[in-house]
């Protein structure tokens, strides 16, 4: 009977339900929008970070670069050319590698931070520039002075003539990557779409993987060499950032980067994975703490210094949005208990004739909280169905959000977070400002469904809760009396 | 049997405290009928409830076989209630959304009767009232005769020992009217039913055995004889 009379109610009150129904769905279908963007916005900082860190990276430790003391030299590129006679000089080209960004840690600096408790896997990377110019050097003539030339117009023994040079300045970065660890570090966060990747024996081979953007410039394919510093390297792969730019345009095995930099046994960074994402701000006291002097950084910290149009997003996603959906779901709830009692109160004759006819009170609730329920479920699936519709049209329509690294972290924001070998830094110092564009999307997740279904419930409950009360106070008599 | 001693109810309305019965003493024999009479606002309609144990006296004891429903639990009224008491309104009070069978299949409902059990007594009460071919149909679709008679088998189907009847035929006409009666007094002598209508219609007031006249509270009784 209960079903037989819930089935009658609802379809017989079918506008009656749609409404209690619809207030439900509004606010169900918000929280759906809500929480999808917010998991959209942090599935982006996830991509923004990663793309900087690399994949399954817990957190990086690196040593900040202190500022030149007074009297310091400080540390610039120095090329030296030979000017060639007359216009007969010979192309001339001369590469320098320079760590970037940061101090550099030893290698002993590694493995005290891999035998910390809580770490997983620890692996050094070594990040570096390369300046190179290219170009003719000429020097010039001296011609012997011209009769009746003026004095002071080329000197008593005549004038210098022609002379110059024309060179290119090229810059790119290499990253140096231990071979043997290469689950960590900024490499994974790019895939290799052409050739292969280094194995774990090629420790000290000249080989190299290039970036993607990087070999398309340079006209560089898989087998073809690049000469950096003198030393050749057979491209054995090309690599493709998954978001935003590639960490480094050229990666090449960490010891013959360091030979490169002249630093060897040095690494710039340790890419760190804790044991647990729960064991991450232990790990990082414990690392502070046992390796002085350095910086350690967490996606977290990471996460906090992300700016730009992807940060607002974020903001307004979980600060004005998810208290709007509290509102309007409060509300929604709110209502539909109102409107569950008013319709109480419309059929008081037919409760109190129930009652009458000898159904308990808790029989009479039962069926009153039925049918607020099912308008609750009603509403649920309304709900999720705009929900999921909403989402998609973020997804499919949503904007593109331009996230900025570090550029709000406040002055010397390269020293203290680049973690990735593109993050900044220079010979001296630059910013470490890094803008990457990242689709909104808004992913709907079975747990959000499940939160809607819950919240559905609870609507259903919280009306039923109203109705239900009214109806179990109703005294037979008075309600007969009421209407007769 | 019925046996009222001392029955008052005292109503609050605003600020003035209304005596609707004023220590009424009553015996209602099993299988007896009474119709009960008197003026608007004169307690007619609260003393059907207190018969029917929809209201409890202020003062006095209501007795149904022995038992006393002034002072019954909730829970054990409402079980007297869906066992031995069938209630007929003036306003049929049918629910509006279930088809005839299911409305009379309301009355059987706290009784924890088999789907199957319900069913077949709720479509033989139906036909009963000679409405066995319009069980699907809903209250909307039925005449006012017919919705009064969906409400009688409603009251009958539990197979009860006591029939309430609160103006029965007040929203009917005539030919209705006695068409009710008619069905009322013949399932009342089929089924051995005591029987209490309260009615203004004194035309129906004189074909029951005993007459309550209820005037500012208080009952008189008179005994008629029926031609």
């Amino acid at each position: 009977m209960f079903f037989t009379y819930l089935r009658r109610e609802l379809r017989r009150r079918r506008k009656a339900a749609l409404v209690v129904a619809s207030g439900l769905a509004l606010g169900i279908a918000l929280v759906i929008v809500v929480d999808s963007v917010t998991a959209g916005m942090s599935r982006a900082q996830t991509k923004v970070l990663e793309s900087l860190y690399g994949l399954g990276t817990d957190m990086t430790v690196t040593k900040a670069a202190s500022p030149p003391g007074e009297g310091d030299a400080v540390r610039r590129p120095r090329f030296r050319f030979d000017a060639g006679a007359g216009t007969d000089s010979a192309q001339q080209s001369q590469d320098v590698v320079m760590v970037q960004g940061f101090e550099t840690l030893t290698a002993s600096t590694v493995a005290k931070v891999a035998a910390q408790d809580g770490v997983a896997d620890a692996v050094g990377g070594l990040s570096a520039r390369v300046m190179k110019v290219d170009g003719r050097f000429a020097s010039g003539e001296v011609r012997p002075a011209q009769p009746g030339q003026a004095p002071g117009q080329g000197g008593a023994g005549g004038e210098v003539r022609g002379g110059g040079a024309d060179f290119g300045v090229d810059s790119y970065t290499v990253y140096g990557t231990d071979v043997a660890h290469q689950g960590l570090g900024p490499l994974t966060s790019s895939k290799i779409t052409s050739g292969r990747t280094f194995t774990a024996g090629e420790t000290s081979a000249k080989v190299a993987v290039v970036d993607s953007a990087h070999a398309k410039e340079q006209g560089l394919t898989v087998g073809e060499k690049i000469t950096v510093s003198g030393t050749a390297y057979t491209v054995i792969g090309v690599a493709t950032a998954d978001s935003g730019d590639a960490s480094a345009d050229v990666y090449l095995p960490l010891a013959e980067a360091q030979t490169l930099a002249d630093a060897k046994g040095r690494v710039t960074t340790v890419y760190v994975r804790a044991t647990a994402s729960q064991r991450i701000d232990e790990v990082k006291g414990a690392v502070q703490k046992n390796v002085p002097g350095t910086t350690v950084t967490t996606s977290a910290d990471l996460a906090d210094t992300v700016s730009g149009s992807l940060s607002t997003a974020s903001d307004l996603a979980t600060g004005v949005g998810k208290w709007l959906s509290i509102v309007v779901l409060g509300a929604a709830f709110v209502v539909a208990g109102l409107l569950t009692s008013s319709a109480v109160s419309r059929r008081v004759r037919e409760f109190g004739t129930l009652k009458a006819l000898g159904w308990r009170s808790g029989r009479v609730t039962r069926q009153v909280a039925g049918e607020a329920l099912a308008h609750g479920l009603i509403g649920g699936a309304l709900g999720i169905g705009a929900g999921l519709a909403g989402a998609w049209a973020v997804t499919a329509f949503g904007p593109t959000l331009t996230a900025e690294l570090g550029g709000g972290a406040g002055g010397g924001g390269g020293q203290r977070f680049a973690g990735g070998p593109g993050g900044g830094g220079g010979p001296v110092r630059e910013t470490a400002t890094r803008a990457l564009d990242v689709a909104l999307t808004a992913p709907v997740s079975l747990t959000t469904i499940g939160l809607a279904v819950a919240l559905a419930v609870t609507g259903g409950l919280v009306a039923g809760g109203f109705g239900g009360w009214r109806a179990a106070r109703l005294r037979p008599a008075d309600a007969l009396r009421r209407v007769g | 049997m019925y046996q009222l001693s001392g029955v008052t109810k005292r109503y609050r309305r605003g600020k003035e405290t209304v005596r609707a019965l004023d220590g009424v003493d009553l015996i209602i024999e099993d299988g007896g009928r009474l119709v009960i009479q008197g003026p608007t606002g004169g307690g007619k309609s609260t003393l059907l409830q207190m018969l029917g144990g929809l209201d409890r006296p202020t003062e006095g004891r209501v007795l149904l076989d022995g038992t006393d429903l002034a002072t019954l639990p909730e829970a054990r009224l409402t079980r007297v209630r869906a066992e031995k008491i069938g209630f007929v309104f003036q306003g049929f009070n049918l629910v509006p959304t279930l088809t005839a069978q299911e409305n009379v299949e309301t009355a059987l409902v706290p009784l924890g009767l088999k789907t199957s059990e319900r069913r077949e007594r709720a479509a033989e009460a139906l036909v009963s009232v000679g409405l066995g071919e319009r069980r699907g149909h809903l209250p909307g679709e039925l005449s006012g005769g017919q919705q009064q008679r969906v409400a009688i088998a409603r009251a009958l189907v539990k197979r009860p020992a006591v029939l309430l009847a609160d103006e029965p035929t007040g929203n009917l006409d005539e030919s209705m009217r006695d068409e009710i009666m008619d069905l009322l007094e013949g399932l009342w002598e089929e089924n051995g039913l005591t029987f209490v209508m309260v009615t203004h219609d004194t035309a129906l007031a004189r074909r029951a055995p005993r007459l309550a006249t209820i005037r500012k509270g208080q009952v008189t009784i008179r005994e008629q004889v029926v031609g």
